[in-house]
């Protein structure tokens, strides 16, 4: 076993190398868990939906319960204006859950644990919404950073700290991922050294602690996907309907 | 079987080539920039591939199935409600016919006595009035006889007794001397014979 908890971090490549040009494009762990997310999730859903009956089996109900769950979300944080963003919000909330899912089992590789998965996803997200803010309200959308009922001599300064908070709104979404992911695991592992080192005497406080951080972790999971999509859903509501 | 040793294979290339790293590793390996780029590709692929699954295919027979499923709920609790409404009618229809048809039976009862109590009394009246008629005729015979009797005695009593004294005597009587002394006896002793 590697005693070093970062380790599980590593990403290597699986089979040949592969470049296109410059850029090394290697089938890696990462690339395979991305894949095995993906494939789950088109196979839940597909299942889910297949057939139509009265009363849903359970991957039906499951598949209808997130449908469910994500569009309420929407409309509860963005409105029925984002309506068309449904898919791409209910795709990103299924792929970074089933990331985070699949980094719960012993020996997989946590694709959502690293800072360059999340940040372009956040950075995405964060371009995409500021090209629908200007596409609907034009220039009007850089009122988003003159706050209404702001005193004069305070607006320079209020201002500057607007753009700044939205100018990090991509670091702030992609780190809080992906510390969250890393932190959970890197916990996980250290008290699973811990067992190890304590052996069969000490090991068993370690041990209770593991299971509890597993619970937590699974619960974390959850929660930073829904916390990723539903910022992104806060995120979108500005752009769609300028309140400031 | 042949999943799972595809599986397995997977999971122990893993350990080999994890044991492999793990010597060389220090720090952060997401800080380590040499899968990025492949990172990045391979995200943008698959996420790209799910999404246009999703968006074109799942996602909308999902919404379709819930909407299905949602208005046939709805057809079902109308027309369960409608049928509801038209048995309530109905039964409100029962029970009108039923009241009426007892009102209707009560009043045919009631006309149904009245005209049997008014066809006994009227009958009771006519049978009375024949036998009142009857009786008095009755009478009227028994007085006619009463009266008859006294004169047919009084003559059978004068015939009688002329042809006796005819008999006894061989001398023609006159009768007006003994239809007198008969009238004289009768009045006498009528009250006696025919308790008047």
């Amino acid at each position: 076993m590697a005693a070093n908890p970062m380790s599980q971090f590593e990403v290597y490549r699986i089979g040949p190398e592969i470049k296109v040009g410059a850029f090394d494009i290697s089938f890696t762990n990462a690339s395979l868990f991305m894949i095995l997310s993906t494939i789950s999730i088109l196979l839940v859903f597909n299942l889910g939906s297949k057939k139509n009956s009265i009363l849903p089996n359970k991957i039906q109900l499951l598949a209808e319960l997130s449908y469910t769950f994500v569009s309420k979300m929407i409309s509860d944080t963005a409105g029925s204006k984002a309506k068309p963003y449904f898919a791409f919000i209910f795709s990103l909330f299924m792929f970074v859950l089933f990331c985070n899912m699949f980094g719960m089992i012993p020996y997989t590789f946590t694709v959502t644990s690293h800072i360059i998965v999340t940040f372009v996803l956040a950075a995405f997200i964060f371009i995409g919404v500021t090209v629908i803010g200007f596409i609907k309200h034009g220039f009007g959308y850089l009122k988003l950073f003159v706050p209404s009922g702001v005193p004069a001599v305070l607006l320079p300064l209020i201002v500057v700290i607007e753009i700044i908070s939205y100018l990090s709104r991509p670091i702030s979404l992609s780190v809080r991922l992906f510390a969250n992911m890393m932190a959970g695991h890197t916990m996980m592992k250290v008290f699973g050294g811990f067992v190890i080192s304590l052996g069969i005497v000490g090991g068993w406080l370690p041990l209770s602690f593991s299971v509890a951080l597993t619970g937590l972790e699974i619960l974390v999971a959850f929660l930073q996907a829904y916390v990723f999509a539903i910022l992104t859903c806060i995120y979108l509501n500005d752009a769609l309907n300028l309140h400031h | 079987m042949v999943k799972k040793i595809y599986f397995q294979s997977i999971f122990f290339s893993f350990f080999f080539i994890k044991e492999a790293f793990a010597a060389e590793s220090g720090g952060m390996p997401q800080l380590n920039p040499e899968f990025w780029i492949s990172q990045i590709f391979w995200l943008i692929l698959t996420f790209g591939i799910m999404y246009l699954v999703l968006s074109k295919l799942i996602l909308p027979k999902i919404s379709k199935n819930l909407e299905s499923r949602k208005s046939q709920i709805l057809e079902n609790i109308e027309a369960a409600e409608k049928q509801r409404e038209d048995s309530d009618a109905k039964l409100k229809e029962y029970d009108e016919i039923i009241s009426k048809s007892k009102l209707e039976a009560n009043s045919i009862f009631n006309q149904a006595r009245e005209k049997v109590l008014k066809d006994i009394g009227a009958k009771r009246e006519i049978l009375d009035k024949q036998i009142d008629n009857e009786m008095a005729e009755a009478e009227e015979e028994i007085d006619a006889l009463r009266k008859n009797a006294r004169e047919k005695i009084n003559k059978i009593a004068i015939e009688t007794s002329s042809e006796l004294l005819q008999k006894l005597i061989g001398a023609e009587v006159n009768n007006s001397s003994i239809s007198a002394i008969v009238e004289d006896l009768s009045k006498r002793n009528g009250d006696k014979y025919y308790d008047n």
